[in-house]
């Protein structure tokens, strides 16, 4: 089996604290992760590859310190990675890097299965995946929560969405883009990190893809920044206190009134008002 | 003049609310542009009252594909659909819910259209002048609000977080056309096939869908007491939610837990029982309508971004509260 896994280089987001005065995030130390739910897309390629053999490939597109991210791809247990870097790269919006990743891909040779991670943390989109189905013309197969496959050409998976568990047969070759469910994320053995020291990582431009310039880049990207507003972190919170049963009764009796006064009360049998 | 559209959603043939929600937002986008607002509706065995609904809150036209082929979502059939829709009809703007289907299918259907789109978003506006759409979208778990537009492609597209607008009273004055489109053979993709449904145990809605969701966390202290929650939750006539904490613990499933790696939510009441708040829980919350903290810690981080908190044990205050709703439902 040759599975592709693209990830993504985001910030820390576990040790940020607001800054309560301009309502912005204060990055502490701004450290760089791979993006945490494409840990799970890592990981359910290397449980493909251990059940049916193949080779799985990390791949990224980024500055030229993502490739922090590809060697913990590669400490993990990825064979290869390739990291596609290039200024005329920046700027890029879903479409413009759902583009390139399909272009390199594309020059890879098409993979039976690309997998990735349901979202980014930071940018919280979720469009890479689906379009890279699009582009590469492979079937779409999202919110994946468990995975077999049936033959060498078709796999049954299930979907959570939102009316549950969906249950579906997907012909090969597919793109996955999987939920936490799928599996637990393994982590990087030594052997591992060594490996990741002396495995080359190729560096792609745009050139060596053969992108058009008019679809990458900002240049290529249909959307636009307009503003940037940092929303008010404080809804001004009523606290009261519930130190005994005194105090506890009033506390609740307040709640009431408060839930009332904004219609979110229930009224006879969990009904709403 | 080119339409402004919304992707409606059916389950087993019966309109979801989000179809309403988004039509609310399409007859602002509509009535700033003086256009009209067209709905796109791909199912099977469509309920024709769900049809009648769908104009009933604000749609002037739908388009409707009726075939055994869209009875379930896919993404292969539903975007070739979609797309050829689009080449035909050109709307200026097309909008569906960031539920599973909307950030599966508009993607997919951006790339082949070349439109810009713009996932999540939780306010929508038109530019003076230009007649731009402007997409705002919380990002960086929230800590943020950027508005984006398309200047030089068309559509522009945008899906929209479930319950971050209500729907429009009904009219059952309203007038809308609908026109039956009927599906081609060219679009019968079946590369993916639906075998089936399973649903987890005691959940009716999913959280993105739920009007008030009740969660508990690390405070709860035990799977035990997680009962608490779902008894509360019940009361409440709401939905369980968890932090990831509790999902780890394995005190709640994975479909229950709200933040960053699992849902972003908006529901008009969110009551958080034990969670301190950690970033990535409260980047899930940010666009719920009234936030309510029951914490034994005035300093948890929850508290910065609540509307109401009370401050003590909740193993004292739960039963309070239950009492307090028992005794509602008798009156």
């Amino acid at each position: 089996m040759y599975i592709i896994i693209p990830i993504k280089q985001v910030p820390e987001t576990g040790d940020v604290q607001m800054d309560k005065e301009s309502g912005t995030m204060i990055r502490s130390g701004s450290k760089s992760i791979v993006n945490p739910l494409d840990l799970y897309a890592l990981e359910a390629g290397l449980r493909l590859k251990a059940l049916h053999g193949g080779r799985v490939i990390a791949i990224t597109m980024g500055p030229v310190s993502a490739v922090k991210a590809l060697k913990e791809a590669l400490s993990m247990g990825c064979d290869e990675a390739l990291h596609l870097s290039d200024r005329a790269f920046g700027g890029s919006d879903t479409w413009a890097t759902s583009y390139v990743l399909s272009k390199a891909i594309e020059k890879l040779g098409k993979p039976d299965l690309i997998i990735t991670g349901e979202r980014a943390t930071d940018g919280d989109t979720g469009q890479v995946g689906p379009a890279l189905a699009s582009w590469l013309d492979m079937t779409l197969v999202s919110y994946v929560s468990s995975l077999e496959m049936e033959d060498g050409n078709h796999l049954l998976a299930e979907r959570l969405i939102e009316e549950g568990y969906q249950k579906v047969r997907a012909t090969l070759p597919a793109v996955l883009t999987v939920v936490k469910e799928i599996a637990c994320p393994r982590l990087p053995t030594l052997a591992g990190k060594k490996r990741s020291m002396v495995t080359p990582i190729p560096v792609w431009t745009a050139m060596d893809i053969e992108a058009d310039p008019a679809c990458i880049g900002l240049k290529g990207s249909p959307t636009r920044v307009v503003k940037i507003e940092s929303p008010s972190v404080s809804r001004h919170c009523k606290v009261v206190h519930a130190l005994d049963d005194a105090s506890t009764a009033d506390a609740v009796e307040q709640l009431f009134s408060f839930l009332e006064e904004r219609g979110l009360a229930p009224l006879k049998g969990g009904q709403h008002a | 003049m080119h339409e402004v559209w919304i992707i409606a959603e059916e389950n087993e043939g019966k309109i979801k609310e989000i179809s309403y929600e988004l039509l609310a937002r399409g007859r602002a986008l509509a009535d700033t542009l003086k256009v009209e607002l067209g709905s796109v509706v791909l199912g099977h065995c469509i309920q024709p009252s769900g049809l009648d609904a769908l104009i009933a809150h604000g749609s002037d036209r739908l388009y409707v594909v009726d075939d055994k082929a869209l009875a379930t979502f896919s993404c292969e059939r539903y975007a070739l659909v979609l797309e050829s829709l689009i080449t035909t009809q050109k709307p200026q703007i097309v909008i569906a819910g960031a539920t599973t289907m909307g950030r599966t299918l508009m993607p997919y259907v951006a790339v082949r259209t070349h439109a810009g789109l713009t996932a999540d978003c939780t306010e929508l506006g038109i530019e003076e002048g230009s007649g731009n759409l402007l997409q705002t979208r919380p990002a960086i778990g929230g800590n943020i609000m950027a508005t984006i537009k398309t200047p030089n492609h068309r559509p522009q597209m945008a899906t929209v977080r479930p319950r971050s607008t209500r729907a429009l009273p009904i009219d059952l004055q309203r007038r809308g056309l609908i026109e039956y489109i009927p599906f081609l053979r060219e679009w019968d993709d079946g590369r993916l096939e639906v075998l089936g449904l399973r649903k987890p145990e005691g959940q009716q809605l999913s959280i993105e869908e739920a009007d008030m969701v009740v969660s508990g966390g690390r405070g709860m202290k035990k799977r035990d007491n997680f009962q608490l929650i779902e008894r509360l939750a019940r009361l409440f006539g709401a939905q369980v939610g968890a932090s990831r904490d509790a999902v780890d613990r394995g005190w709640a499933s994975y479909p229950h837990q709200v933040g960053l790696s699992g849902k972003t939510i908006s529901p008009r009441l969110y009551l958080a029982v034990g969670i301190s708040g950690a970033v990535q829980h409260l980047a899930g919350i940010k666009t719920a309508g009234c936030i309510v903290a029951i914490n034994s810690d005035e300093h948890a981080n929850l508290l910065d971004i609540a509307d109401f908190a009370i401050v003590g044990d909740l193993f004292s205050i739960l039963p309070q509260i239950e009492r307090h709703l028992e005794q509602r439902s008798k009156v």
